[in-house]
């Protein structure tokens, strides 16, 4: 997957232009960060979406945040753009290099800061992995919320570009919910504050503004994060169904019941069959769908949730119902649906990965017009579902080596996009829009609403140099959709959970 | 007259773009004492209303700007749903847009989150005259950027709210408040010491040599909680959060300058001379002071918050912190952005935004 693939045809011009910034900025910065050599760039040509691959000029690998100053300082001066990465995670192309920029990874500034247990916050830089804030906040009994499903590499500042959320969003929010401040460098290279410790700021909210904007307005240095006091006890309750409708319309009644679970997840029988046979969770093969619904709290409360939960999925016609006995019993459970992605990966060749959101109550009509849609372009898909939060991940499955599969995959994905879209949905719940959705952004906005952006953009960096050509599509760009391809299983970071 | 006066409103910004004439856009004016005094010519949005959408199973709510803000509540408890950021209405009159364009969340705020956190997605209509939808009505969406939390808050200086979809909550089962005896001091301490407690606390304030501690949630969690912290159970506790939220109680009655004051929660009791209400953990201090404004500012700058003249001014001063340049330059650059004829609102924050 990180194969060098260009690094022999580039032109004279992109050559000229990267001695020119190895002589330049190599004066401002230690020898070792700054990348350029094709060896060295060869790991940096694409992040967790490696369909898309591209080489930059150079990598600038700062230790300290004022060195970061002096690349973007750097750049400005010089029209160069700045590709921001972080862990290199992502499954939209957002970190995609520019062939002629910088790629500028904050891998490095990655301390933890500060930990006030009394103020319940912590300040950190934004290399620092999303886990690894939850591992120093866990001896004061506290803990960082949104949980990616690449919690233990992806870092805190990608998590920041991309608003990154998890399983347990639904109940404790996304990344906007749960930072307080960040510090940013903008276009110019002048460091500014968003947001601050208290609980709002004067003016604007411009730190929700920054907050899932993809590198595009400003370069996070230092974030404040929210922390939250560990909940005493969870518990998960396995629900299998004959229909994937009564399954999605349980959750609405279990939400209608007063009930705001931790996190709930679905999955439909293909994922459940190509899961049961890789890690032996336990599931029903015989169930259309099943439900992994996660409770906590303190012990009383959960025995309470649980019991009522416990009937409002009898009553909702899920014909078998469980309920974890221990911690090791939830793990296992949650195994399954964490193994999803891989597990679908060795029924099928590849499969490309879909991010749409519906509101739930279309689950049963969208699932149905998905089903559909396969059937005419011959394909199948598994679909893995935050059933909590109405984020749809369909797995489509083909075989590259035969002919005509991938593009049936490209075009049965775009009908899910639209599908998405006409349900009232969105084309991205949480893998944001990077390079892949751009296709997609044009279907969801119309030509003013993305002339919008633009402007926004513009308030922020006028001459367009934080990586440019993401996120938001010129109006002249309106192409295909695009997706993750996943082949043979391999994703970039194999051994990433991904759900 | 029909519920839905987009056109009609659009129709006035066009001819508010064309004649350059600014907008003062109005909702039931339960807010007009807010922020700065600005033009004379108005729009009114009470005309645009209606909830177009409920799905309590989806906690969804989308309603038109001008819907009156108890109907909503209404109808949520009807469905045993809440707005989870407990906003202030300040009288019967007050609208979901100006709600929304303010901003102000009440004493639930630190626990269950603020406006902007349960702002979904937005119709607006920008100082272009164009109708633009943001986000939309579900709760994950990354799509663009940020829009309709950046309207949340922006006074109307930005865009003309025309729909608003909002995460709703579900209520509490039970609700019971604490009482603790307790200096100012010791109170900003033992409420942060507390929060940082698997409790379920959705309310902290301090007044006159009290602590008021609200739990909500299942009865088993709020009965364990009372056993385990003691106190002191207050009577008829809905109706004085209530009169908190609302700025009812006696302690708010004041011809004083008074100050609504944000700073961290663990900050300690300000050095400034005056009346203390503590609300938010400790994040929020309503001031009733003689203190010169430039004192009260800087005193908030300092301990990494801000300060915000909220009632009994004569509108023509500055109301809000000043910002920072850079801040500053983004505000004017992202003003332009949205308005750029500078007709919507203009003065109401700050003068030239």
């Amino acid at each position: 997957m990180s194969q060098p693939s260009k690094t022999h045809t580039q032109s004279d011009a992109i050559q000229e232009k990267r001695c020119q910034i190895i002589a330049e900025l190599g004066n401002k910065l230690p020898k070792e960060c700054l990348l350029h050599s094709p060896e060295e760039l060869a790991p940096y040509e694409c992040d967790g979406l490696s369909i898309y691959q591209s080489t930059p000029l150079a990598v600038a690998l700062p230790y300290t945040v004022e060195q970061a100053q002096q690349v973007v300082r750097y750049c400005h001066q010089n029209q160069i753009p700045i590709v921001p990465r972080g862990a290199g995670t992502g499954l939209s192309g957002g970190a995609l290099p520019h062939e002629e920029g910088i790629l500028l990874s904050l891998a490095r500034l990655n301390a933890i800061l500060d930990l006030d247990t009394q103020a319940r916050t912590c300040r950190v830089q934004p290399g620092v992995r999303n886990l690894a804030i939850s591992e120093a906040a866990r001896p004061h009994g506290l803990y960082y919320a949104p949980d990616p499903s690449s919690q233990i590499a992806c870092s805190i500042g990608g998590n920041v570009a991309e608003n990154a959320g998890g399983v347990h969003c639904l109940k404790y929010g996304l990344t906007v919910h749960n930072v307080f401040q960040v510090i940013i460098l903008n276009a110019e290279g002048d460091f500014i504050t968003l947001g601050s410790e208290a609980l709002d700021s004067a003016g604007y909210d411009l730190l929700a503004l920054i907050i899932g904007s993809e590198g595009l307005l400003g370069i996070v240095v230092e974030i404040v994060v929210k922390l939250l006091p560990t909940p005493q006890e969870a518990k998960v309750i396995l629900a299998a169904f004959h229909s994937v409708e009564e399954a999605g319309d349980a959750v609405g009644q279990i939400i209608g019941a007063g009930i705001i679970p931790a996190g709930v997840e679905m999955m439909d029988k293909l994922s459940i069959q190509a899961t049961e046979d890789f890690v032996h969770a336990g599931y029903p093969l015989d169930a259309a769908a099943i439900l992994l619904c996660e409770l906590d709290g303190i012990e009383t409360e959960i025995n309470e949730t649980t019991s009522r939960v416990n009937e409002v999925l009898l009553k909702a016609g899920a014909y078998q119902v469980r309920v974890s006995e221990n911690d090791q019993q939830r793990e296992l459970f949650w195994a399954g649906r964490k193994a999803a992605f891989p597990a679908v990966g060795r029924i099928s060749p590849d499969y490309y990965c879909m991010d749409g959101t519906i509101p739930r109550k279309q689950l049963g009509n969208v699932l149905t017009q998905i089903s559909e849609r396969a059937s005419h372009h011959k394909l199948r898909v598994a679909n893995v579902f935050h059933a909590g939060d109405g984020n749809l991940h369909p797995l489509i499955l083909f075989d590259a080596n035969k002919e005509g599969d991938l593009d049936r995959a490209h075009l049965l994905g775009n009908d899910i996009l639209e599908l998405s879209i006409a349900a009232g949905g969105t084309i991205t719940g949480e893998h944001g829009v990077g390079i892949e959705k751009l296709g997609g952004m044009c279907k969801q906005f119309n030509a003013e609403e993305l002339t919008q952006y633009h402007a926004i953009k513009t308030a922020f960096d006028d001459t367009g140099i934080l990586n440019p050509g993401k996120a938001v599509p010129t109006l002249h760009r309106c192409a295909e959709f695009g997706h993750m391809h996943v082949h043979n299983g391999e994703l970039p970071f194999p051994d990433l959970p991904r759900f | 007259m029909k519920n839905d006066q987009t056109e009609h409103m659009q129709a006035q910004i066009n001819e508010a773009i064309a004649s350059k004439q600014a907008l003062v856009i109005r909702g039931g004016r339960s807010k007009d004492f807010l922020g700065r005094k600005v033009g004379c010519t108005h729009l009114n949005t009470t005309e645009h209303k209606g909830v177009t959408k409920y799905e309590p199973g989806e906690l969804i709510l989308t309603a038109r700007s001008g819907t009156p803000l108890k109907d909503i509540k209404k109808l949520l408890a009807d469905q045993g749903q809440m707005l989870a950021f407990e906003p202030p209405a300040f009288g019967d009159k007050a609208t979901l847009g100006g709600t929304i364009a303010c901003g102000l969340s009440g004493p639930r705020r630190p626990y269950s989150g603020s406006t902007r956190d349960f702002v979904l997605g937005t119709k607006i209509i920008n100082g272009k005259g164009e109708i633009l939808q943001f986000g939309g009505e579900v709760m994950k969406n990354v799509a663009g950027y940020d829009v309709s939390r950046l309207m949340t808050g922006a006074y109307g200086t930005l865009g003309l709210l025309l729909e608003i979809s909002l995460k709703t909550m579900p209520s509490p089962e039970q609700e019971t408040t604490l009482i603790f005896e307790h200096s100012a001091e010791e109170a900003i301490q033992r409420i942060n010491q507390l929060a940082s407690q698997p409790l379920p606390i959705s309310g902290a304030c301090h007044i006159s040599g009290k602590l008021y501690l609200r739990l909500s949630g299942l009865t088993v969690s709020v009965n364990a909680a009372c056993k385990e912290l003691g106190g002191e159970t207050l009577e008829n506790a809905e109706f004085f959060w209530e009169q908190l939220r609302e700025q009812q109680l006696p302690e708010f009655e004041t011809e004083k300058n008074f100050w609504r004051i944000s700073v961290p929660p663990t900050t300690a009791p300000l050095a400034l001379s005056g009346e203390t209400i503590i609300d938010w953990g400790g994040g929020l201090r309503w001031l009733t002071s003689d203190e010169v404004s430039q004192s009260v500012r800087k005193t908030a700058q300092q301990a990494g918050g801000h300060a915000t003249l909220f009632r009994n001014h004569d509108g023509f001063g500055e109301v809000f912190q000043p910002l920072t340049p850079g801040i500053k330059q983004l505000h004017n650059k992202l003003k332009y952005a949205f308005d750029p004829h500078g007709i919507l609102n203009p003065g109401r924050m700050y003068l030239d935004i």
